[in-house]
Order: C-alpha cells, then structure tokens, then sequence
C-alpha cells in the first residue's frame, strides 16, 4: 500500500501523467460537482425548514458556510503544496498553488459577500467584526498576497516557490489569526447571534448543508484542475507530447 | 553559530554608515502617531481609547516600510549570493542581520513609546506595559517582515507589494500587542497575554530565519 | 597532484530562465589542473551556468557532479558579476566579513590586497574606489584561502592591463597547483586554457 503511494506520488509529479490521468477524471468529477452543488442548494434554498428565530434569512448559510470552508481548506491545500515545492521541489506543487489560489480568493470573498447580505437583516448592518467574518477577511487578504506575489516574479518556477514559501507562513498565521481573533472578539464586544450553531442544528438542515459543502469541494476540485492542467500545457509547451495533444485538439 | 558575531558587526556598522536610515523610521513612528488626534479629536477619553492601537499601528508600519531595504543591497552587491557560496548554515547570518537591524530600528522604536503613550494621556501605570509590548511584538514584526522583504528582494519594485505579504501577517502581533494595553487599562491581568507574546517571538525567532534563509534563496534564483 | 582527478561532471545541462531557453545539451567534464574559459555571445548563459555550477541557480536539466568530499561549498570560490561587496564598507571590512564566512578566521588580508594592487586602498570605502579598484577588491581573495575551485565572473571587467596580467599568472599558478578555474571572459588568455562555448 505504502510502495503504491509513493509511486503513485512520483507519478503525479510528472506533469505529462498528471495531464493525462486527470483528463480521464475531469468527464465524471464535473458531472458529480455539478449534481451534487445542485441538489445541496435546492434542498437548502428550497426545502430545508425555515429557522425558527431568523425565518428565511438563514438560507443564505447554504453558500456561505461551505464557501468559507472551501476557502479554508484551499489555504491549507496550497501549504501543503507550498511545502512539497520547497522540500521536494516538485513542478506539480508549484503549479498546483497557482491553480488554487484564484478561486481560494474567489470563495474567501463569496463568503464575505454572503456573510454581508445575511448580517443586513440579522444585525441590521453590513458589517460586523464578527470574529469568523474578521478571520475570512484576512484570510482574504493572504490569498491576495499570494496571488499578488506570484505575479510579480517572472521566471515561473521562482514564483511557483516563493508563493509556495508564503503559502507554508500563512497557514501557520491562519492557525494564529484564528485564535487571535476570538480573544480580541471577546474583549471588544459581548456575543452576537452566531451565524451557525452547529451542534443545534436539526437533520433537515444540517444534511442539505453537507451535501451543499460536498458540491463546493467538488468544484473547487474541477475548478483547480481544470486551472492546473492548463498551466501544464502552458509550461510543458515546448515537449513533444504538448505539441501532439494540440495538434489533435485543433 | 558560525556567522553570528561578524555578521552582526557588519550590520551594525553598515547602520552608522547611513544614520538615516535608523533615524527615519522614528520620525516616521512619531509624525504617524501625531495625524491622529489632528485627524480626529484631542479629548483625552478618545486618545486613551485609540492609543494604544495608534502606537501599535504606527509602529508596525514603521518596522515595515524600514525592511523594504534590508537585502535589497545586499542583493544588488552580490553579497547575497556570497553568503549563499559560503560554507556556513544560513540561519546565524540571517538571525545576526535581523538582530542587527532590530536593534537599529525596532529598539528605538521601543524607547520613544512611552513618549507616545502619553501623548494619548495614557496614565503612567500602563507606559510600561506598552513598552513592554513592544519590547516583546516589535522583534516578531522584524522577522515576519523579513520573511516578505526576502522574497521580494529581487523584484525592482518592492514597498506596495511587501505590504500586500506582510500586513496580514501581521494581525496576530497586532491584536495581542494593542489588547495588552486595552486589557491592562480595563483592568485585567495580562501577564497571559505577555506570556502569549513571548511564545509567539519563540516561535519567529527559531522558525522564522529559516523561513527568511528559504526566500533568500529563492530570490537569488534557487 | 594527480592532474588526471576529474572534479566536476556535467551531462546534457539544459537551462531556461524566465521562460527563454538559454542553453541546452552542455556537456563538461573538468580535471584538477585545468582552467576553462567559458565564452560565447551577450545573452547565451554564461552568467547563468556558472550560478548553476556554483549551486546558486539549481532549475536545471540534466546531471550536475562534484567529485569533491563533504559540503561542497567549502571547496568553491564564486566571485561573480557583481563584487560581493558592499560599497559603504572598506576592501578590509568587506574581506573580514568574507573570511569569516568561509572559516578563515586567521586569513590576513592585508598581503592579499597588496597582491591584488590594493596597496593603500584597504581603508578606503568602496564608493570612493574606481570600477576596476573594485573589481580588484573582490578578486583579493583569490590570494586568501585554499578553495580548490574557482568560478569567476568576468574576472578581467574593469582591470588595466597590468592587472590583467596578475590575475592571468594566479590563475595559472591555481591550476598548476592542482586547483580548477572556470570563468568567463571575452579577453583570449594563453595557449593552456580550454574553452567552452556556448550560444549558437
């Protein structure tokens, strides 16, 4: 099991098997995404009972909770690759934090959206510095980062390594900011409705949730492969094999 | 520990040859921290309340903007990449440059708070505290900052962009260094979050040159 | 001093940088006692190649081998395009930094400077110094220390034609002694040096 892994693994490191393996995925993942997302947000949208205290509003979490989980576990995804670029120097990781990154940023800021269309009318206000709004919104900006710092370099494989280092320092901060920001939540006021209180929350509407987060994660799979691969072409375009697959495709 | 001790001369060296550059950053901290009561109100309840945060943010910016030059001369004079060829464990060179470049910028900064402080009509019990804060905080801010000046050391463009990496690296050091004030004025204990604060320069201390050492590298085209 | 001691191997380098190919399909191999001049046209890599044999740029193809023992760093000198110097300091500050990186603690620098043409200068800051002064500055240490391999970059940029002369015999005295020079430069030096080309 082990040998097959690591195998496995160093298959997955080269672009070309990469190109190849999730070119035969993609046909069955997006229908899977695309069924799965749906069946989440019109069960949640539609059916799911209304909340007793908050009426329809609620509604609204069936986005905002698994897009702001999506977008978590996106930033730990691309330190995991950040930290396989650096250590073991591997082009797919470098290509892979460039593939997750705009849509990490993409979901962080739906959240935040989101989180602000449901706080009109259960706070009365856009914004609140709620704790986990203050934490999405910085993580936010660490995506931006990212992203802003892999544009700058133009050699690649540099950028691939230096977003990949900043990607490891951020998951870290993540961990940090996380727990900084209840303390400072805590001090500077007193508890607000929480947005979702997980351990109350009846079936009828805890499952719709995870389905709907299972969607989210899905697309977000399709989403950064379908980014990744075609970053492969772009870097591998000189090889023999990418000028075979396009001259096929035109 | 090879490297240590004469990287750390070097570096104090360097900062007499250019006393501006210890210099400005301390104007800087006391011009940012004098807008705000002309940018809002001079009553000393507000101050009391903003002024800890003021300080706190006046010198986070301050041990930023002074980073964005930390390698950049060394990189362009290729003693960088000297250092990089040299038989050495990077992490004492680096920790020697950050030690030195705190001591020319970070302590200064330190010193002149209280100052601040009472400029914002803090009461003198909690100068200390602020101080201390900043003792412990401003350190951190030299390492996490390094980490962004490393990795944009190579790039002609630096400032915005080392901003952009920095400042939300930032907000954990932050929210502890200002609410250790906020706290100890409303009359909490914070001996825990002083403590939280020295955990967390434990942490920048012994990962953060490696990180630094990492970017360095990768800037000089590894 | 076996002249025939193969120290540095290099099979089918490939390099690209910021997306241009540089050079490909470079072959080397390189013995004590030899000294290779590296030429070739403004862009064609050569900067670049000695930054990968050096172990400072590492995004290449190909196999890369030192035949040396241990850290490999401890038996390379890298004086590259730019001095490695920095200009507020002074030749000695600057080589006493250096030495001691290198764990040459008890190096003296000022013989090596005074080798170099330095005489004089030692306590003048870099800024003051002419190009070539600097040039000569960094080359210095080619007269501290007891690296093996030397790899320099247009070590004759900026030097007079004195100078040039001095740093053709250390260079040749270096590969006489068993040691390996690899540099570039446009400037034809003496009959015993090998030659490399790149570019097309």
């Amino acid at each position: 099991m082990w040998n097959w892994l690591k195998k496995w693994y160093h298959k997955l490191g080269s672009p070309r098997y990469f190109y190849e393996i999730t070119g035969a995925w993609l046909p069955w993942v997006w229908p899977l995404a695309v069924l799965t997302l749906g069946a989440g947000l019109v069960w949640g949208l539609a059916f799911a009972p209304p909340d007793y205290q908050q009426g329809n509003s609620y509604r609204i979490i069936f986005i905002h909770v698994p897009a702001a989980s999506a977008a978590l576990l996106g930033y730990v995804a691309m330190g995991v690759a950040g930290l396989v670029a650096l250590v073991w120097r591997m082009k797919m990781a470098e290509i892979m934090i460039k593939a997750i990154a705009p849509f990490g940023a993409t979901l962080a800021a739906i959240a935040l959206i989101t989180g602000a269309i449901w706080g009109k009318p259960t706070w009365g206000t856009w914004w609140v510095w709620d704790a986990r709004l203050t934490s999405m919104l910085i993580l936010l900006f660490l995506y931006l980062g990212v992203i802003a710092l892999q544009n700058a370099i133009t050699d690649p494989r540099q950028a691939g390594r230096a977003a990949g280092l900043l990607a490891v320092v951020g998951v870290i901060n993540v961990v940090i900011v996380k727990y900084s920001v209840q303390w400072w939540n805590s001090l500077h006021q007193g508890s607000t409705i929480r947005m979702t209180e997980e351990s109350t929350m009846p079936p009828e509407m805890l499952t719709p949730l995870l389905i709907s987060m299972a969607g989210f994660y899905l697309l977000f799979a399709c989403i950064v492969l379908v980014n990744a691969r075609s970053e492969v072409l772009w870097r591998e375009r000189r090889a023999n094999w990418v000028r075979r697959e396009l001259s096929n495709v035109l | 520990m090879t490297g240590f001790a004469p990287t750390l001369a070097r570096e104090l060296r360097l900062g007499l040859c250019a006393r501006a550059e210890i210099i400005n950053p301390l104007f800087f901290f006391l011009m940012v921290v004098t807008l705000f009561p002309l940018g809002l109100d001079p009553e000393p309840d507000l101050l009391r309340r903003i002024g800890p945060g003021v300080v706190w943010v006046a010198a986070l910016l301050a041990v930023m903007l002074s980073l964005d030059q930390l390698f950049r001369r060394d990189y362009e004079s290729g003693a960088l990449e000297q250092l990089l060829v040299a038989p050495v464990a990077l992490y004492f060179p680096v920790l020697a440059r950050l030690l030195g470049h705190w001591l020319l910028t970070g302590l200064p900064l330190v010193v002149l708070s209280p100052v601040l402080g009472g400029l914002f009509a803090l009461p003198a019990a909690v100068l200390d505290e602020l101080a201390l804060s900043l003792l412990l905080g401003t350190p951190i801010l030299t390492v996490v900052g390094a980490i962004g000046a490393a990795l944009t050391t190579g790039l002609g463009r630096g400032g915005m962009l080392l901003a952009l990496l920095v400042l939300p690296l930032y907000v954990p050091v932050l929210i502890f260094g200002a609410g250790v004030v906020g706290r100890s004025l409303a009359g909490y204990d914070v001996d825990a979050v002083f403590a939280l604060l020295g955990a967390l320069l434990a942490l920048a201390v012994s990962l953060g040159p490696l990180a630094v050492a990492a970017g360095l590298r990768i800037s000089s085209g590894d | 001093m076996s002249s025939e001691t193969c120290l540095l191997q290099a099979h089918n380098l490939a390099c690209e940088r910021d997306d241009r190919q540089l050079f490909r399909g470079l072959s080397l191999t390189a013995h004590a006692g030899e000294c290779w001049q590296i030429v070739g046209p403004n862009g064609a890599g050569k900067t670049t190649l000695l930054r990968v044999l050096a172990g400072l740029f590492t995004h290449y193809d190909g196999e890369l081998h030192w035949h040396l023992s241990g850290d490999f760093r401890e038996h390379l000198l890298f004086i590259g395009d730019r001095p490695g110097m920095r200009a507020e300091l002074t030749p000695l500050e600057n080589l006493n930094w250096l030495n001691a990186l290198h764990g040459l603690d008890d190096a003296d620098p000022w013989p090596a400077l005074a080798s170099a043409g330095l005489r004089g200068f030692e306590d003048v800051p870099l800024t003051q110094l002419s190009a070539g002064q600097k040039r000569r500055a960094s080359l210095a240490r080619l007269w501290l220390g007891e690296q093996k391999v030397w790899i320099l970059d247009e070590p004759f940029a900026a030097v007079d034609a004195a100078g040039v002369a001095t740093i053709e015999t250390r260079l040749a005295d270096h590969a006489a002694a068993g040691g390996l020079v690899l540099y570039t430069s446009h400037h034809a030096v003496g009959s015993e040096v090998r030659r490399l080309e790149l570019g097309p």
